[in-house]
């Protein structure tokens, strides 16, 4: 039903940290990998080697750069996926009830076959979270795992999301958001985990650590502007600045 | 977003036949028999045609069924309740008009407000969608609904409520635009609170995550067309509500008539094909596009 929970019993998510994530996309590709071979219809490329390729991917990569009033520019690589909201506005949009959000662990997950690939979920989640599958017609998003976490037959290690396991920085962190002595919750708690566009009121469950604070290092003469090229050349480099000049 | 053609014509025909089924249901004008047949074959085929070209959008339209199950939240599956419901009454109504020659104006009345209530759902799909700002105004339904009215009252031959529902669909479209353009930085949703980067300091996109396109920007990062909106106003503007308001007050014989609705629709249809190209999803805003 697209009747959303009123209540999850647990609040499973991912801490992103955009001050350890090196931008390496280790994460795509693990999960598009994992996501392909597991759960539901198979994570489709269109013209893979051609001169257009388009394929669906449940989490993707950006890089932003940000610049302060002062000092240099930093760059921010920059993780997204499912947020499995609290509030997700691309369940109660499903007119067939094929998008849900599970009670037990809060969840969202689509029924790919109950979905008739309408796409007004992908138009009312504001992250971009979800890409319709060019050759299924299904409504991809990222499941958690859902086929990894609970799975007895994996080593108690690899009982964790794709993109978690597989990342090279430990930029990514999952755990319970409901357990306020959970991993998750203890570093939202510590570095500030913050929601993306809290003014949506989605109640996103995944948390971005930003980035720390960078130290204050003389930049002068390496970052920002380049100073002005010398007026006051002397030497050979004189001379020739004068005959050049004359010409 | 992308104005998808299977979209734009469902919205413009149904609009307009739902529209029709409004002023027959409450029986303007009072016809039966042969005449009653083609007036309800014409808004059947607008509806019907309407709702069947909305399908081409679906990546499975095999499962159509299962989007009856949802309205207690869904406004897709309200509307296709409605649009059922508009359907079966209108036929009920139309059937007895025609082959009976027989008035049941309860039928008529509860078909003309499952008429109305269609376009009222069809609206809220996307005025609902708080991902979109354009569209989540409160005069998203009410453009909807009068300019529904208003091409429904023209093909009725219903000439006063057709010029004046014409106006004022017009004026309704006019302050859906004005205000529609200052929507997204009302909305406060920028690369600052999308990022949550904003207190370091101003953010730009500087590498995107993949070289090539996606299904988010073919379908929710549309940036064509928009160079011509304004010039494309005006002539919605003129199409849907001007010519043919002017054409109603010059002659009134059929032939006008034929052709002020034909003006009108292609004008629906040119605003219509603006209100998905000029709406811009929060989406965007990670790729540094609106």
């Amino acid at each position: 039903m697209t009747q959303l929970p009123t209540s999850t019993d647990k609040k499973l998510g991912l801490v992103i940290d955009l001050d350890t994530c090196v931008g390496c996309h280790a994460c795509v590709i693990s999960c598009k990998g994992w996501n392909t071979e597991n759960y539901g219809a198979p994570l489709a490329d269109v013209d893979a080697y051609g001169a257009n390729p388009v394929g669906s991917f449940l989490n993707r990569v950006h890089s932003y750069e940000v610049q302060p009033e002062s000092g240099p520019s930093q760059l921010v690589h920059f993780p997204k996926s499912c947020l499995h909201c609290e509030d997700a506005p691309c369940v109660p949009v499903c007119p067939t009830g094929a998008s849900y959000k599970r009670s037990e662990d809060g969840i969202v997950l689509v029924n790919e076959d109950a979905c008739i690939g309408c796409g007004l979920c992908a138009w009312a989640c504001p992250y971009g979270a979800r890409e319709m599958d060019p050759t299924a017609g299904v409504m991809k998003k990222c499941t958690l795992c859902v086929d990894r976490i609970y799975n007895e037959n994996l080593p108690e290690e690899d009982r964790i999301p794709s993109c978690v396991r597989t990342c090279p920085s430990g930029a990514r962190h999952f755990g319970d958001f409901a357990d306020p002595n959970s991993n998750v919750s203890k570093l939202v708690a510590e570095r500030g985990g913050m929601d993306l566009m809290p003014e949506m009121g989605t109640k996103p469950v995944n948390k971005y650590l930003p980035p720390r604070i960078k130290d204050t290092l003389n930049t002068a003469g390496t970052c920002g502007e380049l100073e002005t090229v010398s007026e006051d050349a002397t030497g050979f480099l004189g001379w020739l600045d004068k005959a050049l000049e004359k010409l | 977003m992308h104005p998808a053609p299977s979209v734009i014509l469902f919205s413009s025909l149904s609009g307009l036949g739902f529209g029709l089924l409004f002023w027959l249901g409450l029986g303007f004008p009072n016809v039966e028999g042969l005449v009653a047949f083609v007036f309800f074959a014409i808004a059947y085929a607008l509806a019907v045609g309407g709702l069947i070209a909305s399908t081409f959008h679906l990546g499975h339209p095999e499962r159509a069924l299962g989007a009856f199950t949802q309205w207690k939240t869904s406004w897709l599956s309200r509307e296709a309740w409605m649009s059922v419901g508009a359907l079966v009454f209108m036929g009920l109504y139309a059937a007895a008009l025609v082959f009976l020659n027989n008035h049941i104006p309860v039928l008529g009345f509860i078909g003309a407000a499952f008429s109305l209530a269609t376009v009222y759902t069809t609206s809220m799909i996307y005025g609902q969608l708080k991902t979109v700002p354009r569209w989540n105004m409160s005069l998203t339904s009410p453009m909807f609904l009068t300019i529904s009215v208003a091409g429904g009252a023209l093909i009725a031959g219903q000439i006063t409520a057709a010029l004046i529902l014409l106006v004022i669909a017009g004026l309704v479209q006019v302050a859906y635009w004005v205000s529609g353009d200052k929507a997204f930085a009302n909305s406060g949703t920028d690369m600052a609170s999308a990022t949550g980067l904003g207190n370091i300091g101003s953010v730009t996109a500087f590498e995107p995550p993949h070289t090539g396109t996606n299904y988010l920007l073919k379908e929710m990062v549309h940036v064509i067309g928009r160079k011509h909106a304004l010039k494309l106003r005006v002539i919605a503007l003129i199409l849907m509500v001007v010519l043919p308001v002017v054409l109603l007050l010059l002659s009134q014989n059929h032939f006008v008539a034929l052709v002020a609705a034909v003006s009108h629709l292609i004008g629906v249809m040119a605003s219509r094909w603006l209100f998905f190209a000029e709406a811009e999803h929060v989406v965007g805003l990670y790729y540094g596009k609106r």
